[in-house]
């Protein structure tokens, strides 16, 4: 019997309404309970001193770009995984747009099979609503639903078709599968590289329009409605958007959302720099924007935050900023943006944020996670709330380096990362 | 801040203290100063060179690089002549040819010319912003020729050139911009330069090629030239850049005209001595008809000539010696970039 004892952290749960200092104890890679604060410590195999610590369930970010099989120049799910563990993500769902993408029940065991083998973190399979990403066909998605997939997404190669989208969420629903939706109508962004508005228009840089987001969330939301089928809307980043959402909640429609640190921290202002990693899709939009994201996640509408985790090799980043692709890194700088964006100016409280990064993700991708209930995986993130630090992209775990926070000073970082009860990763000094 | 008076030619081992940047990428980020230090700099050339004809020494022993990445042909050699007439050695390096197409980044490229010895690149490239990241990675001195349809900066200030030379102090005279704003570099840099200077700048143009954002900025938007000509003194006639629509923005070039184009009869609701630009290559017939092109009004070829002493001044004033290299660091341009 392997025993690990969390002593003395404040201890979140919100899926059982818990948030008191106390001890956790861990047993043969489950949670065996939370102890009464000072006197719940009895004999363990390893003890690790919590003590102004925050003690949660492990953290899931359901929106991570691996990019195995295909661009392992650009990472690999060894790689990305250690930069989740890094980051405090006990879990990643990784999603499928590779080469091949994933959309057979071989693709997905290659995905199970590679992150067993990198024993770092869980890996949860998206796989692909459309054959090929192509929007033309359904993936087998019954097949896939058995190889372990816990979601669908065709992400950045959006469901054009409205038809096949209806079908999709009618179809998926007889699984209790959500479909995650890149909501954005091609049309309406094509040759933009940021988003539509002053900025652009003094830089002359092509915009992509909020509108290219929130028609399609309008059709998406109405064919959720329409069909019962679940939706989660990827990366919200515009204030239409986050009205959207909370309309159709509020009719009662199946539909989650997310919205990612980079949304709700820097605006198009940073283009200016002509930096080409401040390029990703949806883009960064304007300062009434980031208000309305941050409004969306404190009062709920937006469910999760995730980090749209997309790794580049640094010279794909070093061309010019059309030829540039699409993407940011997040996954070893998520902790510290939601806490200097929503904990520190007072917008959430931890439980929230916890709520947030773990509790939810879990509940959407239907995992047995998210959660410290005595039984379940001992997944576990200690979080030192006010440790300050530096961003240097050159000690990132990931394979890439495109994240326009180097140098940033944040607050708030991942100290050990606990998964199925092995600390697998420890900051220095910890 | 107090501008010295320029001198290059009373002391031309010397650009003035005042001027700080280490390149020219735009005319966003420059000061009312600033932008009439070029102005009177390029006058003094115009004058020292008797309208550009004669020959100076004072970039003697500098080279100047032309790193085109889409198709120019007077602006180049404008730059050329411009560069020559001071003495200084030019080499072009279009893209076409190079390693470029072997799949090697700009910015391998540009290293590559910066290991050479090279003093200044002109760079033009169909992508905005790619001077200010060349600016990041090469040490060497860059001179925007237009970044896509962000700033042409030396055609911004060639155009307000030609209009201080005929009309005086910008401050009070109104300007309009007829045609493709939303794709025109030249567009962009006249508004920031207009407005520093204290002139009243309309743009005009279909609500698809005329954003009203513009007003943002404090430039007055039109969509009716009838409505303007009267109340303008200059017009500046920009091309329809047909290259860079995705969708059409109006339905065919004969509504366009109509709409649009400046003709002899539009110039009679002008005020006297309404002057016209155009930036060229016109497309005679959209933008402005052939007898309005040629009129005695017309400073299109004035706008050619006085592209030359411009360009002189600005590499002169990115490449010539330093009388301070104290005050000079990168950080020249260190204001966002």
């Amino acid at each position: 019997m392997a025993t690990l004892l969390i002593r003395g952290g404040r201890v979140i749960d919100p899926a059982q309404d818990i948030d008191r200092i106390a001890d956790l104890r861990i047993v043969d890679g489950r949670i065996a309970g939370i102890g009464p604060g000072e006197t719940g410590a009895g004999r363990a195999d390893e003890t690790i001193d919590a003590a102004g610590m925050i003690v949660t369930p492990g953290l899931i970010d359901m929106h991570v770009h691996l990019r195995e099989p295909g661009r392992e120049e650009d990472e690999t799910i060894a790689s990305g995984t250690r930069a989740a563990l890094a980051g405090g993500f006990t879990s990643v769902a990784c999603i499928p747009n590779t080469e091949p993408p994933i959309d057979t029940q071989a693709a997905v065991e290659f995905i199970h099979q590679k992150a067993a083998r990198a024993d770092t973190c869980n890996v949860f399979v998206v796989a692909c609503v459309s054959r090929n990403r192509e929007g033309k066909e359904l993936a087998e998605i019954g097949q896939l639903v058995e190889a372990g997939a816990v979601a669908f997404s065709d992400d950045g190669a959006p469901v054009s078709d409205a038809e096949l989208m209806r079908r999709a969420l009618e179809y998926c629903s007889m699984f209790g599968k959500t479909i995650l939706a890149h909501e954005e109508v091609l049309e309406l962004s094509r040759g933009g590289v940021m988003n539509e508005g002053l900025v652009s228009l003094l830089l002359g840089l092509g915009g992509m329009p909020a509108a290219a987001e929130e028609v399609m969330i309008g059709r998406d939301t109405a064919l959720a409605e329409s069909t019962g089928g679940r939706l989660h809307v990827m990366h919200v980043s515009t204030a239409g958007g986050v009205a959207l959402v909370r309309a159709a909640k509020a009719r009662g429609v199946r539909v989650t959302a997310e919205a990612c640190p980079h949304h709700f921290t820097l605006t198009d202002e940073s283009l200016r720099t002509f930096d080409a990693n401040c390029k990703m899709s949806p883009p960064l939009r304007t300062a009434a924007d980031v208000e309305a994201i941050i409004a969306g996640i404190a009062d709920g509408t937006i469910d999760c935050i995730a980090t749209d985790h997309a790794p580049h090799a640094r010279e794909k980043k070093m061309l010019e900023l059309d030829r540039a692709p699409f993407g940011i890194l997040g996954l070893e700088t998520a902790i510290g943006l939601s806490v200097m964006r929503l904990i520190v100016p007072g917008h959430l409280g931890w439980p929230r944020l916890v709520e947030a990064m773990s509790t939810l993700p879990a509940r959407i991708l239907g995992l047995d996670r998210g959660t410290l209930r005595t039984g379940s995986p001992a997944d576990v993130t200690i979080i030192d709330p006010d440790r300050t630090w530096k961003v240097d992209v050159k000690s990132f775990r990931s394979k890439s380096i495109n994240s326009p926070f180097d140098g940033w000073t944040l607050r708030g970082r991942a100290v050990a990362t606990i998964v199925g009860g092995r600390v697998k990763y420890r900051l220095a000094g910890m | 801040m107090s501008i010295s008076p320029p001198s290059p030619l009373d002391s031309p081992d010397a650009v003035p203290a005042s001027w700080t940047h280490r390149h020219l990428l735009d005319l966003e980020r420059l000061t009312p100063e600033e932008i009439r230090l070029l102005l009177d700099t390029a006058a003094r050339f115009k004058e020292a060179t008797h309208g550009c004809r004669r020959k100076l020494s004072v970039l003697g022993g500098r080279t100047i690089c032309n790193l085109f990445f889409e198709n120019s042909t007077r602006t180049k050699t404008s730059f050329s002549l411009a560069a020559r007439r001071l003495g200084a050695d030019v080499v072009d390096f279009s893209a076409s040819g190079s390693s470029l197409s072997k799949g090697e980044s700009f910015i391998d490229t540009a290293k590559n010319l910066e290991a050479m010895g090279i003093d200044a690149v002109v760079v033009r490239h169909t992508t905005p912003g790619t001077p200010h990241l060349l600016a990041q990675h090469l040490n060497v001195g860059i001179i925007n020729a237009g970044d896509g349809p962000h700033e042409h900066p030396t055609q911004g200030l060639l155009d307000i050139f030609s209009i201080r030379e005929r009309l005086g102090d910008l401050a009070g005279v109104t300007v309009g911009l007829v045609g493709d704003i939303a794709h025109s570099r030249t567009a962009r840099s006249n508004i920031h330069g207009l407005l520093k200077l204290g002139a009243r700048v309309i743009v005009c143009g279909p609500p698809t090629l005329v954003s009203p954002r513009w007003r943002e900025l404090g430039v007055e938007v039109s969509h009716d030239l009838d409505a303007i000509v009267p109340v303008c003194d200059v017009l500046n006639l920009l091309r329809i850049q047909f290259e860079r629509q995705n969708t059409r923005p109006f339905p065919s070039v004969r509504e366009y005209a109509h709409l649009y184009a400046m003709t002899a009869e539009r110039m009679e609701r002008a005020r006297p001595g309404l002057l016209i630009l155009a930036p060229g290559p016109i497309n005679r017939g959209v933008e402005v008809t052939a007898e309005v092109a040629d009129c005695p009004q017309s400073l299109i070829l004035d706008q050619v000539a006085n592209g030359l002493a411009v360009r002189m001044a600005v590499l002169w004033l990115v490449c010539g010696p330093r009388g301070d290299a104290s005050t000079m660091t990168n950080g020249g341009d260190g204001r966002g970039i």
